[in-house]
């Protein structure tokens, strides 16, 4: 028995039991940090002699390019989007992620299934048949939730990024424009993922304090985590 | 979200289910041909040719790319957008839908690559209940000298060479589509598919269908537009 284990089910032929690296998720929401928290970790994991792998959304050879390419079109219909995404993410966690575990690296990922749940959710599925569809997954050994308020959020995204179709939910028009949808939209996904932050037991850091803070809050959650020699 | 069984639209859906060989393609068209002559209007649809996922599914195959999960879950990504696209549309208006193949497949085919058999039925659980499920039933050795007298070859994934079954492909597609056979056999109850012998001749099969198919049509629309080639014959047979 491995330190590993499945949500449930898990996959099929794949065993878990020699899988010895450490697996960490970073969750939160559009425009919080997260990719820039995860450059600032990799570096210092590596610079303490960890070998870090880092992935996220989107980024699967087998589905990135063609789930990007149906998002800008307009026939992507909620129920697809869901599938495709966990399809990337089945993808990921089968030839990235196990490999590089088994092989013994710290895996970083950029947001888990915990963000594809909430999205499905928000658009009408099933709560219990996204659990059951992401059985496969394996429980990572810590999820650090960067968790942000809608106004912040806001303010963040209007100073980088701006706004953009998915992350204000366009698809589902929850208001007369971008900006009025993205704050419903970000609203709702932070009802979500307060809840799921109790279930899942997320360690929560608040992503408003400087960024230099938030990354000594992030390694201290680490540091147990890692293997000392 | 919908759930299987619980759809009531005015639309009638039929589908055809069976191994590769079992000439369940040949019926399906049979079956549009007749309907469509006795006015209802029809909509086909089939497994894999969702044009927002297909190329994926048709490089990660070429490429040997796919894992029983990865497998799965394109196919289930191809058939959500074939339900919200082309299969509850056409229900809603009333149309007879024809789907060559259905989640059926899936649940044959993903359980014989070893994914687990709750987990891909919940898998597909916003899937519309079909009116009447065909299963044409055929045995492998049957089946293997229709595909080989028709076609080039087997392909890896039919013939279940990702499951390391047997390095010759006629023997790995024989085990593959025997496991398959298997879990089709026991849907049949599970999920009332309707049983023809395959191996009986294409005529008699289409009767049998037909019957099946009449009961299931009491309220059904006939819908179906004139097309404009129908109208030029009219037209050209009206003239003196």
């Amino acid at each position: 028995m491995g330190r590993f284990e499945f949500y449930g089910q898990g996959l099929p032929a794949v065993d878990t039991h020699d899988l010895k690296g450490t697996l960490v998720v970073v969750e939160g929401a559009d425009g919080v940090g997260r990719s820039t928290h995860i450059g600032l970790l990799k570096e210092w994991l590596e610079s303490r002699g960890h070998a870090v792998l880092d992935t996220g959304m989107t980024r699967s050879a087998l589905a990135g390019k063609g789930l990007k390419a149906a998002k800008e079109g307009h026939t992507l219909g909620a129920l697809t989007m869901s599938l495709f995404y966990a399809t990337d993410f089945a993808d990921r966690l089968e030839n990235e992620m196990i490999p590089a575990l088994r092989a013994g690296f710290v895996v970083l990922t950029d947001r888990y299934i915990y963000s594809l749940m909430a999205r499905a959710t928000i658009r009408g599925a099933d709560a219990q048949w996204v659990k059951g569809v992401y059985e496969f997954a394996l429980k990572p050994d810590i999820v650090v939730y960067l968790r942000a308020t809608v106004d912040e959020l806001t303010t963040r995204v209007v100073q980088t990024s701006g706004f953009n179709y998915w992350e204000s939910g366009m698809d589902l028009r929850l208001g007369d424009d971008m900006f009025d949808s993205f704050t419903a939209y970000q609203g709702r996904l932070l009802n979500v993922f307060d809840t799921m932050a109790r279930e899942y037991e997320f360690h929560v850091v608040d992503s408003s304090a400087s960024i230099q803070n938030v990354s000594e809050q992030i390694k201290s959650l680490l540091e147990p985590l890692l293997i000392t020699v | 979200m919908r759930a299987y069984g619980k759809d009531r639209f005015p639309g009638r859906l039929f589908i055809v289910e069976g191994i590769d060989g079992s000439g369940k393609s040949t019926q399906l068209a049979l079956l549009q041909k007749w309907l469509e002559s006795e006015g209802y209007g029809t909509f086909f649809s089939e497994w894999n040719s969702s044009a927002l996922v297909r190329d994926v599914t048709r490089r990660g195959k070429k490429k040997h790319m796919l894992t029983p999960m990865t497998f799965s879950l394109i196919h289930a990504t191809d058939f959500a957008d074939r339900t919200e696209q082309h299969i509850i549309p056409p229900l809603k208006a009333g149309a007879l839908v024809l789907a060559d193949r259905y989640v059926y497949t899936a649940f044959a085919r993903d359980v014989a690559r070893g994914v687990d058999r709750a987990w891909v039925r919940n898998l597909y659980r916003f899937a519309v209940k079909p009116t009447i499920a065909f299963y044409f039933r055929i045995s492998v050795d049957e089946a293997m000298k229709r595909i080989v007298g028709g076609r080039d070859a087997i392909s890896y994934y039919e013939a279940g060479m990702d499951r390391q079954l047997s390095g010759d492909v006629e023997e790995s597609f024989r085990l593959f589509q025997g496991a398959i056979i298997d879990e089709y056999d026991r849907m049949v109850n599970e999920f009332g598919l309707v049983v023809i012998d395959a191996s009986c001749s294409i005529e008699a099969q289409q009767v049998q269908m037909r019957q099946i198919v009449t009961k299931a049509l009491t309220g059904a629309r006939k819908n179906r537009i004139r097309r404009w080639v129908d109208l030029n014959s009219m037209v050209r047979a009206s003239r003196p």
